[in-house]
């Protein structure tokens, strides 16, 4: 792999392998649902921490 | 006595060129770094502490905390492996974790490991309070650097001063609902301090050839089997009234209070089988036992908190208090 991955890159950079290309998805998709769980969990946390009033605001 | 390490068998990705494919790492390595059942039991801990503190937090709050508690926790486990990756591949137990089997690059996980870090003292301070975020920082900290990087490589007594790692979490749990530092929750640190030397002993006296030959200086490589036995028997004697406290304070009930003293006792008794026999099989057994022994301590508090049955404990606690 790695004599093929050295042709590539003198043509080409570095050229991922369908196996690498799987397992860089995947860590994508690991990392999108962290980052989302974050966000749901902050935005809770800050409606818990301001209590109900966060809803009574005057028009 | 020397303790230096051959890297002649390190695996390629820890010497120090540096590899030009692109990782290969799924999001399996990442949680491995995490060391996901050392942060499971910091999770209970921590619950636990939360659970019978005097005040209680919103159980959204209290769910962050945890989850801020577990991340600080799996950010001192990535440190760790960052740190002692030529260690693990050296040793069987230790080898196929994702930075000495080639998966993580050391850089990767020490980024990992920080970021996590900082993350989850930020947001804990942040969202619950500066008081467990500092004592979460802290943990961090004495764990990473101090058990780490400065009391394993050098002295035998590693695991006895560090073991205070891993006895932080029912104290984070209390101060992140009560906002303070409580007797109750430092008794629970006791326990959970004098337990881990006769645990990690019993673990090391079956790994001692591979502790040797990455030359960290457990207590069985330099003292001795015969005299690393005789230290867990002494702190397994130690360790079961310690135990009893909380219930001799007047904090748990007479269910924890007979949970402690037969699990001591048992404890005891399979320290004093090894001190007799030194058979590998009976390290093991105190090994398993000592694992079940905190869990059903821990375990117990948590269930007569939740009852209510907590309140018949021995009275104490009023005096000391």
């Amino acid at each position: 792999m790695s004599v093929a991955m050295s042709d590539q890159k003198n043509e080409h950079g570095i050229v991922l392998t369908e196996e690498q290309k799987r397992s860089r998805r995947a860590r994508s998709i690991a990392l999108g649902l962290c980052l989302g769980v974050l966000v749901v969990l902050v935005y809770v946390v800050t409606i818990v921490k301001l209590g109900p009033g966060v809803l009574v605001r005057p028009l | 006595m020397s303790f230096t390490t051959d890297s002649a068998g390190l695996p390629q990705g820890l010497r120090s060129e540096v590899r030009a494919e692109p990782s290969m790492a799924g999001a399996g390595d990442y949680l491995a770094l995490l060391k996901p059942r050392v942060m499971s039991l910091v999770v209970f801990t921590a619950l636990v502490g939360m659970a019978v503190a005097p005040e209680h937090l919103h159980p959204v709050l209290g769910f962050f905390a945890l989850i801020c508690i577990a991340i600080g926790a799996g950010a001192s486990g990535a440190l760790n492996m960052w740190y002692e990756a030529e260690i693990d591949a050296l040793m069987k137990r230790t080898a196929r974790r994702p930075i000495p089997a080639g998966r993580i690059q050391p850089g990767e996980a020490l980024a990992f490991g920080l970021t996590l870090a900082v993350g989850s003292v930020v947001f804990l301070g942040l969202m619950v309070n500066w008081l467990a975020a500092g004592f979460l920082a802290f943990t961090i900290f004495f764990y990473a650097v101090i058990y780490t990087m400065w009391l394993k490589p050098s002295t035998p007594q590693n695991i006895v001063i560090g073991g205070a790692a891993g006895a932080f979490p029912p104290m984070i749990g209390w101060a992140a609902a009560t906002g303070s530092i409580g007797l109750e929750s430092f008794l629970l640190f006791l326990v959970i301090f004098v337990w881990t030397p006769p645990h990690f002993w019993a673990l090391s006296l079956y790994s001692v050839e591979e502790y040797r030959r990455a030359g960290i200086p457990m207590m069985p490589v330099v003292a001795g089997a015969a005299e690393t036995r005789r230290q867990i028997l002494l702190y397994s004697i130690m360790l079961a009234p310690v135990g009893a406290l909380p219930w001799l304070f007047g904090y748990a009930g007479l269910s924890y209070g007979l949970t402690a003293i037969a699990g001591g006792v048992l404890m005891i008794v399979l320290a004093w089988r090894l001190h007799q026999t030194s058979s590998e099989r009976s390290a093991k057994h105190l090994f398993a036992f000592s694992i079940l022994y905190l869990f059903l301590l821990f375990s117990v508090l948590l269930v007569e908190n939740s009852i209510g049955a907590s309140g018949l404990g021995l009275p104490f606690g009023r005096v000391f208090a």
